[in-house]
């Protein structure tokens, strides 16, 4: 007897023998802790049944009992890998309720930030992505080693910045908490300097190898159709042939005046989205030195002195905002009873949405695609549970 | 007495001579892999660069719990480390490592150590059956595809010198390749093709990077043997070694001249140890530089591409040796 809510799928044989396999929780390429139940033909699987929730920590209830001051650095605990662009998301809905200016110079600052964790965040996917399809103990172990090497830097980066290496709280509301220290410009402007010279080795290494693009070429196929219908977003949408960004589209914290491409591939394959993604290494950094040449002088916060966790107050209303982060759009709605903690909180996870592609495209790959799949669709489940 | 030492003395002495070797090529494969990685690699135990890091690991394998699944077949999951590594070391038996270094120089050695090496997929599919594992089934099914679908293409090439050689005794060819130019990898085009496809369909078959669909830990975990823990795991990680070492000696007989080299006849031993360890350290870079390739992308190039290749090539060298007057011309 299967308790109520559970549905017990029975296949019918038809001279194929079938094995229903599990994949994770703990698995080496589970990308956290995902878990898909694969039902097999031989090696093709015919259907999936993906499990999340094992990272749920009830962040949208505990943005309910942090105030305005104290959640941002939680904030980041959902993209753990994306942190800069979690924060940021939270603090801009919490603006945007407020109607609170941000200074010039605390928007580049923000731009800046968010730039380089796209940079870090890329290297990280880049890195597990190959590892996933090479192995732990073999060429992807190599390139996810050449990758950390150069997240770690951006992580130096970040250190000096805000004295934190993985979740930062360096946005707040009104602003930003700290401002660049003396010469940090030029260690960030040598640092993706250095990071842009290594784009061109992967590359060469990934795209000069046939083994890469005949795994990655053809697989894993979004149509333009099915992005819409599933509401992919970031480098997933725009490797289906969307040119959508919301940097572009809906600029926020001054990105309109930054010289940007919106990189976009039509293909719809594994190999498409690592092109989008690749490109976007770019274009993250062009944004990078324009906001260290352009940035402005001044306050980093309108809301300086914030001392107590009281004082911020936001007035009665709702607010709904969200950012490109470096897996799609994140958002966050907001909605305040007029006091120093939000009424209720909802979050737009952008792995969230993206994963729920996998069950759509999985099923008639191998196993081995279905890794490299899951590897390109980039999730970080710390956002899909929250 | 002495009879009995002489049976008995060379097969113990190259038994552990190998059993040394291949504990100290995987510090080699680390060191080198940590090189190729902008890493250290061991370095602590047993300072400097870490000489007794495989004596640890050996002992801790040696010391951990041995665990055999409840819903295995247990005889079968018992026997198969031995029986995986059996035949990997059967195979130095008729390996010559120099002119009369040989436990047994065979007349057909070359088909007594293919057909020996190829045993090695019995041992896996009983790891991979016996483990009753999901993970562990689905890799020996795919071991079987691919090493029965690699052996033919394998044997195929090792057979381009034996054409032209006309020898399958190992010493033969070996002494039919004097002078540096005369190794058959320098045999024009039809050596160097030989050799490229002995080293790619070698890898395939031994299931190494890019071709190591067996152990996939990405996919299949760390398939046929992820059951496995303890002594028994260290067999069949040995076992490996020794079977990947021992392909290395072969390609160094077939195609890199095996014991020959300068200096006086007794380096002869030395030269062949360096060059097999040179074929070890190229399958390590290849290891740690490519990704894997995918299970039916595999087969379709086994049976589409190196199959008709390596039929075409033992086909050039018997008309190159048909043309020139018959063998070793």
């Amino acid at each position: 007897m299967s308790g109520p809510g559970r549905t017990v799928v029975e296949y019918g044989y038809g001279g194929n023998e079938r094995l229903v396999m599990n994949m994770g929780p703990q698995h080496p390429s589970a990308h956290g802790v995902f878990r898909m139940i694969l039902t097999l033909e031989g090696e093709t699987i015919v259907d999936v049944d993906p499990v999340i929730g094992y990272l749920h920590r009830c962040h949208e209830k505990l943005g309910e009992t942090l105030t305005y001051v104290q959640y941002p650095s939680i904030a980041s605990k959902t993209d753990y890998v994306s942190a800069m662009t979690a924060e940021l998301c939270y603090v801009r809905a919490a603006e945007q309720l407020g109607q609170i200016e941000v200074p010039k110079r605390a928007q580049y600052l923000r731009v800046m930030a968010a730039e380089l964790q796209r940079v870090a965040s890329h290297c990280l996917w880049l890195g597990t992505w190959c590892m996933d399809m090479g192995g732990a103990l073999g060429g992807g172990a190599t390139m996810f080693l050449y990758c950390f090497r150069e997240r770690e830097m951006i992580l130096d980066l970040f250190e000096a910045l805000t004295g934190a290496r993985l979740l930062y709280g360096f946005h707040q509301v009104g602003g930003t908490r700290y401002d660049i220290p003396a010469g940090w410009a030029d260690k960030a402007r040598e640092t993706v300097t250095h990071i842009e010279g290594r784009l061109a080795e992967y590359e060469a290494l990934l795209e000069g190898n046939t083994i890469f693009l005949v795994r990655t070429q053809g697989v894993g196929v979004i149509s333009r159709e099915l992005a819409q219908e599933v509401g992919v977003s970031g480098p997933l949408l725009r490797g289906s042939g969307f040119a959508h960004d919301l940097r572009r589209v809906e600029p926020y914290s001054s990105y309109e005046e930054f010289a940007f491409d919106v990189p976009v591939e039509t293909a719809g394959d594994c190999y498409a989205r690592y092109r989008v993604r690749m490109q976007e290494f770019r274009q993250a950094i062009r944004i990078v030195r324009q906001a260290l040449d352009g940035l402005p002088a001044g306050p980093i916060s309108s809301r300086p002195g914030v001392k107590s966790i009281g004082q911020v107050k936001l007035p009665k209303g709702e607010a709904y905002a969200r950012v490109e982060s470096a897996r799609g759009e994140v958002g966050i709605y907001l909605v305040s009873d007029g006091s120093t903690k939000p009424y209720r909180m909802k979050w737009r996870g952008a792995s969230f949405s993206n994963l729920a592609v996998a069950g759509h495209i999985l099923p008639g790959h191998k196993i081995a695609d279905a890794v490299a799949i899951l590897g390109s669709i980039d999730p970080v489940f710390g956002e899909v549970d929250r | 007495m002495t009879d009995l030492l002489w049976t008995v003395g060379p097969p113990f002495l190259l038994l552990n001579g190998v059993l040394i070797l291949v504990t100290y090529l995987t510090l080699l494969e680390r060191k080198f892999a940590a090189r190729l990685q902008s890493r250290v690699g061991p370095y602590e135990v047993g300072r400097p660069h870490g000489w007794l890091q495989p004596i640890a690991d050996a002992v801790k394998l040696l010391l951990k719990e041995d665990i055999v699944p409840t819903a295995a077949d247990r005889l079968v999951y018992n026997l198969a480390p031995i029986v995986f590594l059996v035949p990997a070391f059967l195979m130095y038996a008729a390996i010559p490592f120099a002119r009369g270094w040989a436990l047994a120089d065979l007349d057909i050695g070359l088909v007594f150590v293919l057909a020996v090496s190829s045993l090695e997929v019995v041992g896996l599919f009983m790891c991979g059956w016996g483990s009753n594992n999901k993970y562990a089934l689905l890799s020996a099914m795919r071991a079987v595809n691919q090493i029965i679908s690699y052996e033919v293409p394998f044997i195929l090439v090792a057979l381009v010198p034996v054409v032209l050689t006309g020898s399958l005794r190992l010493s033969t060819i070996v002494d039919a390749q004097q002078g540096l130019l005369g190794w058959f990898v320098f045999y024009p085009v039809l050596g160097q093709l030989a050799f490229v496809a002995f080293v790619v369909v070698a890898l395939a078959s031994e299931n190494r990077i890019p071709f190591d669909i067996v152990e996939a830990e990405s996919e299949l975990v760390a398939g046929f043997r992820v059951e496995y823990s303890g002594m028994k795991f260290a067999l069949i990680q040995l076992a490996e070694f020794v079977h990947l070492f021992g392909v290395a000696c072969l390609g160094t007989l077939l195609f890199l001249g095996g014991w020959l080299g300068p200096g006086p006849a007794a380096l002869g031993p030395v030269w062949f140890v360096l060059k097999a360890l040179l074929l070890f350290l190229l399958v390590i870079w290849i290891r740690w530089s490519f990704i894997r390739i995918r299970v039916d992308q595999i087969l379709a190039l086994s049976w589409k591409v190196f199959l008709p290749a390596s039929v075409a090539l033992l086909l050039a060298a018997a008309a190159v040796v048909a043309a020139s007057g018959g063998a070793g011309a």
